[in-house]
């Protein structure tokens, strides 16, 4: 058994003479949780459309659940299940009925209970016989992401998934996804909030022009920080700092 | 490849309820698509009809077929609108990252059209019925009808794909529907083209709808339909098919 759940190298992809990835190398784990992270335009989504089979990249390897995206397209999206930058979710039905919808998709045994037991799961009794156009935008991403855990794939990923939330319903996703990793699924996410990152993930890359130019844990990226200087009292350096610093760096070359 | 085949029949059938569902939840798309072609029909018959000289003895007869174009045409824009959403809202990349049939998603909307319409249609003939429709049609004229029917929706609906998989708006998705709107009504189906114009006669009976109204108005008088079938055939298998292939070149470059 490899250790690896996804293993990318030299990835370039351009839309239209835009440059959008240079030559991304990364690694993740099976069983982590990984985070990328970059600024608005970084390139996050193009990676994660990338590595869930929607687009092709110009040049450069993927290998997700053990399979060739580009080769094995079909066998990739047998281990993956995605939870799109924007919740993708049927307005005009109901909670449940977008479950189940996708329980039969999926072509599972009992698609009835595996959407009652997510309803559950994710607080959405209640609301699980009104129309999803009815739900708010906290709802609507628990939905989205509980329709991404049907059939529970052993290789999520999920593009900025609190973006766009309230700190609660931050919080509730975040206890989400520690679960998912705790039962072993691995964890790809995208997220522009560092605090997510350093909440959640077992290993950090930081994406800036189109290459990943940091990554590794989180006491490995502090460790990159500058030493503190000049100061009374030891402050250790956020990883918002850090970001911003290497970032700071990167574009003074 | 056994597999492949039995997912692609069962999720796009999953698809073509999911879609329906949309159908019969939404109020606007049948009032547009069932009781706008009845109340056109209702015009026609007891304001208009008295002034129109079709030379046929019964005026509901004669409309009819034009009325189920006209009720073909009023439904496609909804085809293209739902598909815009679809690949707006990111539920199609949703449905291409799990493991199932590609196309699926696409015949699902397809065929949401031909059985609405099938729906729609078969309501309008009802109508018609009470209003002093005839027919001395057999079974297999019958037949003949509700396939010329099911190709026609099948062509405009696959003109109405690409519109959708093509716009960058809601409002472009649903612009195709109005040009096609005017085709029924430039044609036979309402007044007989001898009194047109020269210029727009020309038009008017050689445009597709024309040989399809002609088509479906001799099979339900039970008379001989001639070389019309085969122009209508002609036409439509002829635009389905290119329709067909240039959305489905759309569909795998979009997604
Ligand atoms: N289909 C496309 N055609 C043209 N340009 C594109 C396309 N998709 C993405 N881009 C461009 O590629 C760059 C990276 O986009 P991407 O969506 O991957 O960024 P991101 O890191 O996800 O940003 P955000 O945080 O805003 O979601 C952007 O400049 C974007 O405009
Ligand atoms: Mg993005």
């Amino acid at each position: 058994m490899q250790k690896l759940a996804i293993k990318v190298e030299g990835l370039q992809k351009s839309f239209k003479g835009l440059s959008v990835l240079k030559g991304v190398d990364l690694e993740v784990e099976k069983g982590s949780i990984f985070a990328l992270l970059g600024t608005n335009g970084s390139g996050k989504t193009t990676i994660v459309k990338i590595l869930t089979t929607l687009l092709r990249p110009d040049s450069g390897k993927a290998i997700v659940g053990g399979f060739d995206v580009n080769q094995n397209p079909g066998q990739v999206r047998q281990a993956i299940s995605l939870t799109g930058q924007f919740a993708a979710v049927d307005e005009m039905l109901t909670g449940r009925e977008n479950l189940i919808l996708i329980a039969r998709l999926r072509h599972l045994q009992n698609p009835r209970r595996i959407a009652d037991d997510l309803l559950n799961r994710f607080g959405l009794n209640e609301a699980a016989g009104r129309l999803a156009s009815t739900y708010s935008g906290g709802m609507r991403r628990r939905l989205d992401i509980a329709m991404s855990l049907v059939g529970n794939a052993q290789l999520v990923f999920l593009d900025e998934p609190t973006t766009g939330l309230d700190p609660e319903a931050r919080i509730e996703v975040w206890k989400i996804i520690k679960e998912l990793a705790a039962g072993g699924t691995t964890v790809f996410l995208t997220t522009q909030y560092l605090e997510e990152a350093e909440q959640l993930a077992d290993r950090i890359a930081i994406l800036d022009k189109g290459k990943i130019i940091v990554s590794g844990t989180l006491a490995e990226l502090k460790k990159m920080f500058p030493a503190a200087t000049v100061e009374y009292i030891e402050k250790q350096p956020s990883l918002e700092e850090i970001f911003l610093a290497i970032v700071g760096a990167n574009q003074e070359q | 490849m056994e597999t492949t085949r039995t997912y692609f029949l069962t999720d796009t059938a999953i698809m073509l309820g999911r879609s329906l569902r949309h159908v019969f939840r939404s109020m606007d798309t049948i009032i547009t698509v069932t009781l706008m072609p009845i109340a056109m029909m209702l015009l026609f018959v007891y304001v208009l009809g008295g002034a129109i000289q079709t030379g046929a003895d019964n005026y509901v007869n004669y409309l009819l077929p034009g009325i189920l174009l006209i009720a073909i045409a009023n439904s496609i824009g909804y085809t293209s609108y739902r598909l815009f959403l679809d690949m707006q809202k990111g539920i199609f990349e949703r449905f291409h990252s799990m493991p199932i049939a590609r196309s699926a998603a696409l015949w699902g909307h397809v065929l949401t059209s031909l059985v609405s319409n099938m729906i729609s249609l078969f309501i309008i003939v009802l109508v018609a019925l009470v209003m002093g429709f005839r027919s001395s049609a057999g079974v297999l004229e019958w037949l003949g009808v509700a396939g010329m029917l099911a190709l026609f929706t099948l062509t405009l609906t696959w003109i109405a794909a690409i519109a959708g998989l093509s716009a960058k708006s809601v409002d472009g998705a649903a612009a195709i529907a109005y040009p096609i709107h005017f085709l029924p009504l430039i044609s036979s189906a309402f007044v007989p083209t001898a009194t047109m114009p020269s210029a727009v006669r020309i038009f008017a009976e050689n445009q597709p709808v024309t040989s399809v109204v002609e088509t479906i108005r001799a099979l339900l008088s039970n008379q001989p339909v001639g070389s019309e079938l085969w122009l209508a055939l002609g036409w439509c298998g002829g635009i389905v098919l290119l329709a067909y292939l240039f959305a489905m070149r759309v569909y795998r470059r979009a997604n």
